[in-house]
């Protein structure tokens, strides 16, 4: 035993002796100064390059600016990520876990209702003081994108914008396919039948619609919601989860027909980094049809801040609208759907200078601030002021907010739900590597059956 | 560790100097790896979530997460990875193949032992992470180096042969160590014994079993021992294929981070870590039950 003792001694002592001189003074200040720290899934040349671009660019410098003209002296630090989604998020609760971390954090909405009940988040109004109810904004953020920073009816943050899904397709491709141009699928059959013809070029996949584990959220939010939408059903409605319904049987089988028929890559939805490669697949011109959401147009294959960039994408990427099943057959009836959700800021409950964090993280929402943001680029921001003036400078923006905003769908802010959004990634996942559409459902059934706490919480 | 009470007391210090002495080393291992220990068996208990309501307050369970996680496939599947992960790498990949290089470099002197040793030793000193980038780059999917050796463009490694990737990344990252320490016990074996042998007319393999395994078994033990419980505990194979897909690489030590912390069952995953824990105890329990048998043998 000995012999593996002393390794890890050795290790834990460094450690300490490491850390200690870290503890208790997580927020280095200058001479009696304040020092605060923003965090986000972004870091200057890789993932959301633009977004750190705008915090170490634009917002440190003019807030410090800002202070300082107001007599005060403050310093702001930025502290970058580039991981995916759910590493991101469990790093985030590991740092309130332990009541660290930055005093303004980016999330995405959905994790606000699991981390206020863990509390690791408290509502903005005791944090920031009454400062936050006279803040100048709320009354420019419509009442639904409020909502994703909402909780319990309490605000927790300050959403950043919303989004929508939409299928991208590749124009060129579509056009040695002999395919139409442009392209607005009526049904799920006239995706296959695309898809059908885009087999028939060499080297191109021609659907990628997201699944498996490895995709994460990619996967419900992109591919098995949109499509839950589209047979006119919720994944939660009047107070119960979707179970083995022909619904979601339906969506199963869709997604046995794309990746069964040879119409999908199967082993690209196992890969661990599988969605990153989808990006490059179709930045390359080898994916024909993808759903995503705008996130991809102006993060991904944006010529200039991309990960994945396209040098020619206003003229090769084609966006059209995610159908129904069939015409009508969608949620609300609708014969097109769509899934919405969006970031938020919150502030750190266990931040040293709580007042001055909310000052910040109201600056950064100030109308100027999001202009600032969005830099040319198209984005649905969360400030209808914003969104009035740069409506007009992007059809792909104009897209999402006139006609893929209005039919969309949210996701349940419960706490339950990242669980039963995995047990329907695994769903997927059984059906890419091959099993029947009936054994996934009913396993897929049975966790949700064990998570929300037995079949009375289940609508079949 | 016994306290100083023996009534010869070697080192001359005394039972209050000798409890000084001994004091920071126990209260470091009480608070480092005892505490940590029934910390983790509380846990286990518990229905603790990384996020929402379970988090702030989390409720005893009894025993209910080891009995989820005995009867659950998941759990028992990855044990059975483990077990192949243990005996692939440990045992025939790393002990085997280090004992293979020891013995045809044994007679060897100048550069070409040098270079293999320098090649060997190599894998084992680079960091996890940036052999990780190496090796997910000879076998990745499009435009992996191996494709390109091959031949075989489009051949997804990782994902169709999730195992024995690992187990061959594993024996390359580990076998350095069982060559050297193989190295050093084939030097215990006096030439002129060898000698005798074949003269005697000892083919190769009599050799080997009948001279030099009887000279090298207590190290064979150690290295067998050792090498397994490091296999059993790695969780390099995370950054290759994160235990995907879908499960089928996923060994003990990954599962427990996946379960605990990215599906974030905190309660469940102290619970597994648990069962691990005791795996490992018996693993050390059996290796100073036979390191004390071979001392009790004379000679």
């Amino acid at each position: 035993m000995r012999l593996f003792h002393r390794p890890v001694l050795i290790a834990t002592l460094t450690t300490a002796v490491l850390t200690l001189p870290a503890c208790g003074s997580g927020t280095p200040a200058g001479k009696d100064g304040v020092t605060l720290t923003i965090t986000a899934n972004a870091i200057s040349g890789g993932k959301n390059t633009a977004a750190a671009e705008w915090i170490k660019q634009w917002v440190i410098p003019r807030f410090e600016a800002a202070q300082k003209a107001a007599g005060r002296e403050v310093r702001v630090l930025f502290q970058p990520n580039g991981v995916g989604d759910e590493q991101y998020k469990t790093k985030v609760a590991l740092d309130l876990k332990s009541r660290t971390g930055a005093d303004v954090i980016d999330l995405d909405g959905i994790w606000v209702g699991e981390f206020a009940q863990a509390g690791y988040l408290k509502p903005l109004t005791e944090l920031g003081g009454t400062a936050v109810e006279t803040w100048e904004g709320w009354k420019q953020i419509p009442q639904a994108v409020q909502g994703l920073g909402i909780f319990d009816g309490k605000k927790y943050g300050l959403p950043q914008g919303t989004d929508g899904r939409v299928l991208y397709y590749n124009r060129d491709l579509f056009g040695k396919a002999g395919l139409p141009e442009p392209w607005q699928p009526k049904s799920w059959q006239e995706i296959l039948d695309a898809g059908a013809a885009l087999r028939r070029l060499p080297g191109v996949t021609p659907i990628q619609i997201n699944a498996g584990t490895a995709m994460g959220e990619a996967t419900t939010m992109q591919g098995a919601l949109p499509l839950l939408a589209g047979t006119g059903t919720e994944i939660y409605t009047g107070g119960k989860w979707a179970g083995s319904s022909q619904a979601v049987k339906d969506v199963l089988e869709f997604y046995r027909q794309i990746y069964s028929g040879g119409l999908g890559d199967p082993k690209l939805q196992q890969e661990a980094k599988g969605r990153d490669k989808s990006f490059a697949e179709f930045a390359d011109g080898r994916i024909g049809i993808l759903a995503e959401g705008d996130y991809f147009w102006r993060a991904v294959v944006d010529p200039k801040t991309g990960v994945a960039p396209m040098a020619e994408r206003d003229r090769v990427v084609g966006y059209a609208r995610i159908p129904a099943k069939r015409p009508g057959a969608g949620v609300r009836g609708q014969d097109f759907v769509s899934m919405s959700g969006g970031a938020v800021r919150v502030l750190n409950p266990f931040s040293e200078h709580p007042r001055q964090a909310w000052e910040l993280l109201s600056f950064m929402h100030s109308a100027e601030a999001v202009k600032a943001e969005l830099a040319g680029a198209a984005r649905v921001t969360s400030r209808s002021d914003v969104n009035a003036e740069v409506l007009a400078a992007d059809p792909m923006l104009r897209f999402v907010s006139e006609e893929v905003l209005p039919i969309t769908v949210y996701r349940p802010g419960l706490a339950v739900y990242p669980q039963v959004s995995a047990a329907l990634q695994e769903a997927t996942a059984d059906v890419v590597s091959g099993k029947p559409v009936q054994e996934a459902a009913t396993a897929y059934r049975a966790k949700v059956e064990r998570l929300v706490g037995g079949s009375g919480n289940i609508s079949d | 560790m016994a306290p100083a009470t023996s009534p010869t007391d070697a080192a001359g210090l005394g039972r209050g100097r000798a409890v000084a002495f001994a004091l920071p080393a126990l209260v470091l291992i009480g608070v480092f790896l005892v505490f940590p220990a029934i910390w983790t068996v509380y846990l286990g208990l518990t229905d603790y979530r990384l996020t929402g309501p379970a988090a702030a307050d989390p409720r005893l369970v009894g025993a209910g997460n080891y009995t989820t996680a005995l009867g659950d496939g998941r759990f028992r599947d990855s044990v059975w990875l483990t077990v192949q992960f243990v005996l692939g790498s440990a045992i025939i990949g790393q002990a085997g193949l280090g004992f293979a290089l020891a013995w045809i470099m044994r007679d060897r002197r100048g550069p070409v032992r040098r270079l293999v040793e320098a090649l060997v030793l190599l894998s084992w000193i680079l960091p996890g992470s940036v052999v990780a980038f190496l090796w997910i780059a000879l076998l990745d999917r499009d435009g992996g180096t191996l494709n390109a050796l091959l031949g075989t463009p489009g051949a997804a490694w990782l994902l169709d042969h999730p195992m024995p990737s690992i187990i061959v990344f594993n024996t390359w990252r580990g076998t350095a160590f069982s060559m050297m320490l193989y190295s050093a016990a084939l030097e215990n074996v006096p030439p002129s014994h060898l000698e005798t042998a074949r003269l005697a007319g000892a083919s190769a393999f009599q050799q080997l079993r009948d001279v030099v395994l009887p000279r090298i078994k207590g190290h064979v033990l150690t290295n067998v021992l050792l090498t397994s419980l490091w296999t059993f505990n790695d969780f390099t194979p995370f950054l290759l294929t994160a235990g995907g897909p879908e499960g089928r690489s996923e060994i003990l030590p990954v599962y427990v981070y996946n379960v605990a912390l990215r599906d974030g069952q905190l309660g469940f995953g102290a619970a597994v870590s648990f069962l691990i824990l005791v795996i490992n105890l018996v693993f050390a329990l059996a290796y100073l039950r036979l390191l004390r048998d071979r001392r009790e043998v004379p000679g």
